[in-house]
Order: structure tokens, then C-alpha cells, then sequence
């Protein structure tokens, strides 16, 4: 695990996000521009391979999604944690070696948590998330339409709401961009290195324990 | 295992998630953009809200950050469905169901009922998916990956909000 996360990532700790953010990268020109044809393609690309793994991961299935939220099926759970352990590693030490701009979301605890039980009890009634919903209708769970037509309709009605929400909801414990390392004062790669070896094990005892489901 | 596909097999779980890891990386490298869903919807919201009425659709405040047009992101939502059917052709998947089996048995098999529910719980889920900033994917991929103290938090509640609702709709 050492070997692929670089030293350099230890004296980092301290640089605000913004800055470590590497300026050379010129990541704004306009190759990057999310309208132009090249991006759009790519988009489009990218958007394939993931319904492909979502499809073939069985994770577009009703009774797979609502059995992670009765704790009877982990399939869902070991793809979340599989992909956070790769996607960690891979794009912390990118972004040491300055090929790629972090996108760090803003904590905002009440939009964070409010937020995230809404989104739960949305997903407890629908039974597919959003990205899992669009699968689902690409492999036929025609239900999903309905779902998909909800989604839009959410989106708009909180758009609606959307200047009420940013000068209330929006502001309450909002903390920026904030990650764990920096939170608990340890280096990113320190807290990458553990946390990378307490993933495996989560995934392990899930594995071991929870296998015949 | 028939990376293929070809023969509807369900893949590894963490072989599938550890190629999401490697796409993600791949859409930071080649997009500069992170892998998410829910920001895709929003868009087509107002792109269809502009049809109706332009200046309102314009005026929101939402709309003003979040810009009502076809960009990456866009794009990526419906790759997901062609990925998705793409997949589900070639194994022989299509499922072709109106009412999933576990919603059936718990709820009977009435269409109306099943499409009524969904709609509900998608317009829920996408309010909170915007008011959280982002979804399974966003969140709980992207963010999480990233380390994002928000990220963890979001996924957390989803999880727990969702484990709430099914044992309330499904045992009560």
C-alpha cells in the first residue's frame, strides 16, 4: 500500500484544499469545458461504462437496493466500499502527482443530514437511487419510469424552493470543503494508509460473515 | 467469469466496484469531473421547465449555479441507461417488469399503486439528493472517496433514512 501513495502526500496536512489544487494544472481551459463536443462524448462514454457495471454488478435490481437497506443483501455495500478503497487511493495520488483537481463537495451539516433522511425515505419508497433508477429502466423495470419522472419533478419543486433554502438550510453549519485528514490533523497519507487497511477488513468481516447472503 | 457478459452472471461485487474506483479516476483525469447522477436530473428538470416558461425557469435561484443545459453530467445520466440496457441486451436481461416481485408481495400487483408510490419517492428523494448536494453516486462515491467529512455524513443519513422508511412501509 506505501508504494503507490507517495511520500510527499505526508507534508500536506496542513495546505488548505483550494491551494493544493495545482495551479499549473489549467484544468479551466477549454478541453475541460463540460459543453464542448469532446466532453460530451466523453460523458456520454464514462455514463455507458457505469449502467454496464451497475447492470452487471446486479445493483439495478429492486429487491438487491431495498435488501441493503433491510441489511439483508450487502452486494451494494461491498460496490460502495470496493469503489471508495480504489477511487481513494487512485485519485489522492493523481492529485499528489498533479494530473487531477480534487471536487471536494462543502459539508454543510444541516443540508448534509436534513438532506441525506430526505433522501432516504425517497429511496426507501422508490427502491432505486438515482444513478440505480436510470439503470433500472435501461434494463427494463419499467417501475423505474415513474421514479425517473419523480426525480425531475423533486429536482424543479426544489429549485423552486431554492431561494428560501440557500439563505437558511444551506448556511446552517456550513464548514466548507472538509475532509477527514485535515479535520483530525493527521497527513493524507497517514489517514489514507489506515483507512485504506480498515476498508479491506470491513469488507473482509462483510465478506465472512454475511456470505451466504 | 465471462467478463463479457454474455451470459447474464451476476459480477463479483468488488470486481464491479473497484472498476468503479478505476472509472472514477478516469473521469477526474479525463473530464475533471466527478461521477454522479443526481445533478443530471436537475438539469433536465430545467431544461423542460424552460419549454413552459424560460424566464421563471431562469429566475430560480437553483438555476442560476446549476445551469439548465446538456453538459457532461447530463450526457453521463444517460449513458447510465444506455450502459445499462447495453448490459441487460447481451446477458439476456430485460427484465421487462411493471412491478418488482418484493413490492408484489408486500403490496399486490396493482400498477397505479406501485407507479404512484415511485413517483413519490423519486420527487422526495431528488428534493433531498439537492438539499444534501448530492446522491449515492456523488456523495457516496465521489465524496466519500475524496474523504469529505459532508460526503460520509450524506451517505450515512441515506442509509439510515432509507433503513426507516422500507422496515416502516414493509413491516408496520
Amino acid at each position: 500500500m506505501n508504494s503507490i501513495v507517495p511520500d510527499s502526500l505526508q507534508n500536506q496536512s496542513n495546505q488548505n484544499i483550494d491551494s493544493a489544487e495545482s495551479p499549473d494544472l489549467n484544468k479551466d481551459n477549454q478541453k475541460y469545458n463540460p459543453q464542448n463536443t469532446t466532453q460530451l462524448i466523453l460523458g456520454l462514454f464514462f455514463g455507458i461504462i457505469f449502467g454496464y457495471l451497475i447492470q452487471k454488478g446486479g445493483v439495478a435490481n429492486y429487491d438487491v437496493l431495498m435488501g441493503a437497506l433491510f441489511l439483508t443483501d450487502f452486494t451494494v455495500m461491498k460496490i460502495i466500499l470496493s469503489a471508495i478503497l480504489t477511487g481513494m487511493i487512485g485519485i489522492f495520488t493523481m492529485h499528489r502527482l498533479g494530473l487531477v483537481e480534487l471536487h471536494i463537495k462543502p459539508t454543510r451539516y444541516a443540508a448534509n443530514i436534513i438532506g441525506g433522511l430526505v433522501f432516504g425515505i425517497g429511496f426507501g419508497l422508490l427502491g432505486y437511487c438515482p444513478g440505480t433508477g436510470a439503470a433500472a429502466v435501461g434494463q427494463g423495470n419499467y417501475d423505474a419510469i415513474a421514479g425517473v419522472l419523480g426525480l425531475l419533478a423533486g429536482s424543479y419543486f426544489y429549485a423552486e424552493m431554492s431561494g428560501y433554502i440557500n439563505t437558511t438550510i444551506m448556511k446552517w453549519g456550513d464548514r466548507g470543503k472538509l475532509i477527514f485528514p485535515d479535520v483530525m490533523g493527521v497527513s493524507r497519507k497517514a489517514f489514507i494508509v489506515y483507512f485504506a487497511i480498515f476498508l479491506t477488513i470491513s469488507l473482509y468481516l462483510l465478506e465472512r460473515f454475511y456470505a451466504l447472503f | 467469469m465471462d467478463l463479457m457478459g454474455n451470459n447474464g452472471e451476476v459480477w463479483s461485487p468488488y470486481l464491479v466496484g473497484t472498476f468503479i474506483g478505476l472509472l472514477s479516476m478516469a473521469t477526474f483525469y479525463f473530464s475533471n469531473q466527478p461521477i454522479g447522477a443526481s445533478t443530471g436530473y436537475a438539469r433536465i428538470s430545467g431544461i423542460i421547465g424552460k419549454f413552459f416558461s424560460k424566464m421563471h425557469t431562469n429566475s430560480l435561484s437553483f438555476f442560476q449555479e446549476t445551469k439548465p443545459i446538456i453538459q457532461w453530467d447530463v450526457m453521463f445520466l444517460i449513458g447510465i441507461f444506455l450502459g445499462a440496457f447495453a448490459a441487460a441486451y447481451m446477458g439476456g436481461e430485460i427484465k421487462g417488469t411493471w412491478v418488482p416481485t418484493l413490492w408484489e408481495e408486500r403490496f399486490g400487483s396493482s400498477y397505479l399503486f406501485r407507479f404512484c408510490l415511485a413517483f413519490i419517492g423519486g420527487l422526495i428523494m431528488a428534493f433531498g439528493a439537492r438539499l444534501a448536494g448530492g446522491c449515492t453516486s456523488g456523495h457516496g462515491i465521489s465524496g466519500t472517496a475524496q474523504l469529505s467529512v459532508g460526503s460520509w455524513l450524506a451517505l450515512m443519513c441515506f442509509f439510515i433514512g432509507g433503513a426507516i422508511t422500507a422496515n416502516l412501509i414493509f413491516n408496520v
